[in-house]
């Protein structure tokens, strides 16, 4: 089956810093996969230069097998590529309503569906986006990413900063999105909910996959989450 | 006494809403690409020759209006494609020199095809007499015309920025094009259609104001310098706000110049520095 997204000895960075180099990688339809790495190693730069909003300095970035250099972050969406971003992205001056119907895309993940997900969303319809909590701007977020009805949800850090009780709630979305049959890319600091969702996770070291594998192994083995994050599994 | 008063307030409205078209899509060329257009007022002049010529040729000035928005919007989109898009990320310094180098090319072109001469274009058949207003006060139906006109882009355009899909990716792009794309909706785009949009606007506003005054070289340099005072009161970026900054400047103008003729060239700023001590931002500002 050929894979959604996949990158081939990817390497991308900022002016003359290179931060990426070498990643290989595949993501395959209805796969969940967790991006694990420390502050620096090249995690929101990968999802960058995956969804087009970097280029590429080197290698190929290939959506359904096709090479994607020529396509921009808003045709790359088109495919089917939906991204919460670090920092959730929300248009302030747009109501909750207003930030979903933007990004609607005809598909399963409507408004009423979106609104049913999230009843906080549902009482907060006709709110103007600085006029949501952390907690609900992220719920947006995801909202808002669905919305476009994606075959790869990618998520950047979106329990970042939010309270326990919230963190538990957008982890409950995650794996309902997950029971979908959507791919999902999961980038977090929460290591052991980033495994519990994740059919494979990926350890990111200076800017290249120190580590590829099934998260059972790595709760068998927790060395390499030892190693490279500082952190069991 | 009463109908002069009478007669300046609805000259000064309908002033108003022309700086109103020219200052919208001024601030929102701003607000969304981020582009200091200094050539806006350039766009006004040719609205306004374009009227010239074609009430000229063809005795039909109303069909310069519709001349007027299909011509700019297509300039709009060469000049999106050819020039700004490329200056959209580059410094303020850079977008003045290209739009000031515009504005040399569009009175080079002016000159070349119209001459250096004022022209004059005649109120249109159909609209050449008064109206009652009050009593016995009597107002040019021409003016109320344009009132009428420019009243219904103000509604449809507030309509369209806070009632549709596509006000939303406007008001949407202002704020975070890079996150608009991310959604699948094509940030570039939006900015075309703004400055193809804002474009349009200019040369209607010059097409209408083409009737009420002389038709002359530089006629857009007076109105680019009050659109920016209603851009800057109304808060960068704002439509709503540069509607109600038109009807502020329009009106301290046309007051100003008809009972303190003396204090007519200073009677805007001095309103603008009182807005801005007020409200900093501009009456619709946020921050």
């Amino acid at each position: 089956m050929t894979a959604i997204l996949s990158a081939r000895n990817l390497a991308a960075g900022y002016g003359g810093s290179r931060v990426l180099s070498g990643i290989d990688l595949e993501i395959r339809a209805g796969e969940a996969i967790g991006l694990l790495g420390r502050n620096g190693m090249g995690k929101t730069t990968l999802i960058r230069t995956l969804t087009g909003v970097l280029p590429a300095a080197e290698g190929q970035v290939l959506l359904d097998g096709t090479d994607a250099a020529a396509l921009p972050p808003f045709a790359r969406a088109k495919c089917g590529i939906a991204v919460v971003p670090e920092g959730r992205g929300i248009f302030a001056s747009l109501t909750v309503r207003e930030n979903l119907r933007l990004a609607a895309t005809p598909g399963d993940w409507t408004e009423a569906r979106i609104l049913d997900m999230f009843p906080r969303l549902a009482q907060r319809a006709a709110n103007r986006g600085n006029h949501l909590s952390g907690g609900e701007q992220q719920m947006l977020a995801i909202g808002r990413a669905l919305m476009t009805n994606p075959r790869l949800l990618i998520l950047d850090e979106a329990t970042e900063g939010l309270a326990p009780l919230m963190r538990n709630e957008i982890w409950r979305v995650i794996r309902l999105v997950r029971q979908t049959g959507m791919a999902v890319l999961v980038v977090d600091r929460a290591v052991s909910d980033v495994l519990s969702v994740a059919d494979r996770a990926i350890v990111l070291v200076k800017g290249q996959i120190a580590w590829s594998g099934p998260p059972d192994a790595l709760r068998a083995d927790p060395a390499p989450l030892h190693r490279h994050l500082g952190v069991g599994a | 006494m009463l109908a002069g008063l009478l007669a300046q307030v609805l000259n000064g409205v309908q002033y108003g809403l022309l700086l109103f078209l020219i200052g919208s899509g001024l601030t929102l060329i701003f607000g969304v690409m981020g582009v200091i257009n200094l050539a806006h007022g350039s766009l006004f002049m040719i609205g306004a020759y374009l009227a010239f010529a074609v009430a000229g040729a063809t005795g039909q000035f109303w069909l310069a209006l519709p001349l007027a928005i299909i011509g700019g919007a297509a300039l709009g989109t060469v000049l999106e494609r050819l020039l700004f898009r490329r200056f959209r990320t580059r410094p303020h310094m850079d977008q003045v020199l290209l739009t000031f180098a515009l504005i040399l090319l569009f009175e080079e072109a002016r000159s070349a095809v119209f001459g250096n001469q004022f022209h004059s274009v005649a109120i249109p058949a159909g609209l050449d007499f008064s109206v009652p207003v009050v009593g016995g006060f009597r107002y040019s139906a021409y003016r109320l015309a344009v009132l009428a006109i420019c009243l219904a882009i103000a509604a449809g355009m507030v309509w369209l920025i806070e009632r549709t899909r596509i006000g939303s990716a406007i008001r949407a792009a202002a704020e975070n094009a890079a996150m608009l794309d991310l959604l699948g909706v094509d940030a570039t785009r939006i900015h075309r259609l703004v400055f193809a949009g804002g474009t349009a606007l200019a040369m209607l506003a010059g097409a209408l104001a083409a009737p009420l005054q002389s038709v002359y070289p530089g006629m857009g340099d007076g109105f680019l310098i009050l659109s920016f005072i209603v851009v800057v009161i109304g808060g960068l970026g704002s439509v709503a706000g540069a509607f109600w900054g038109a009807l502020l400047v329009g009106m301290t103008d046309t007051m100003a110049k008809a009972y303190v003729p003396q204090a007519g060239g200073i009677a805007v700023c001095a309103m603008m520095a009182a807005v801005l001590i007020w409200r900093p931002a501009g009456l619709s500002g946020r921050g």
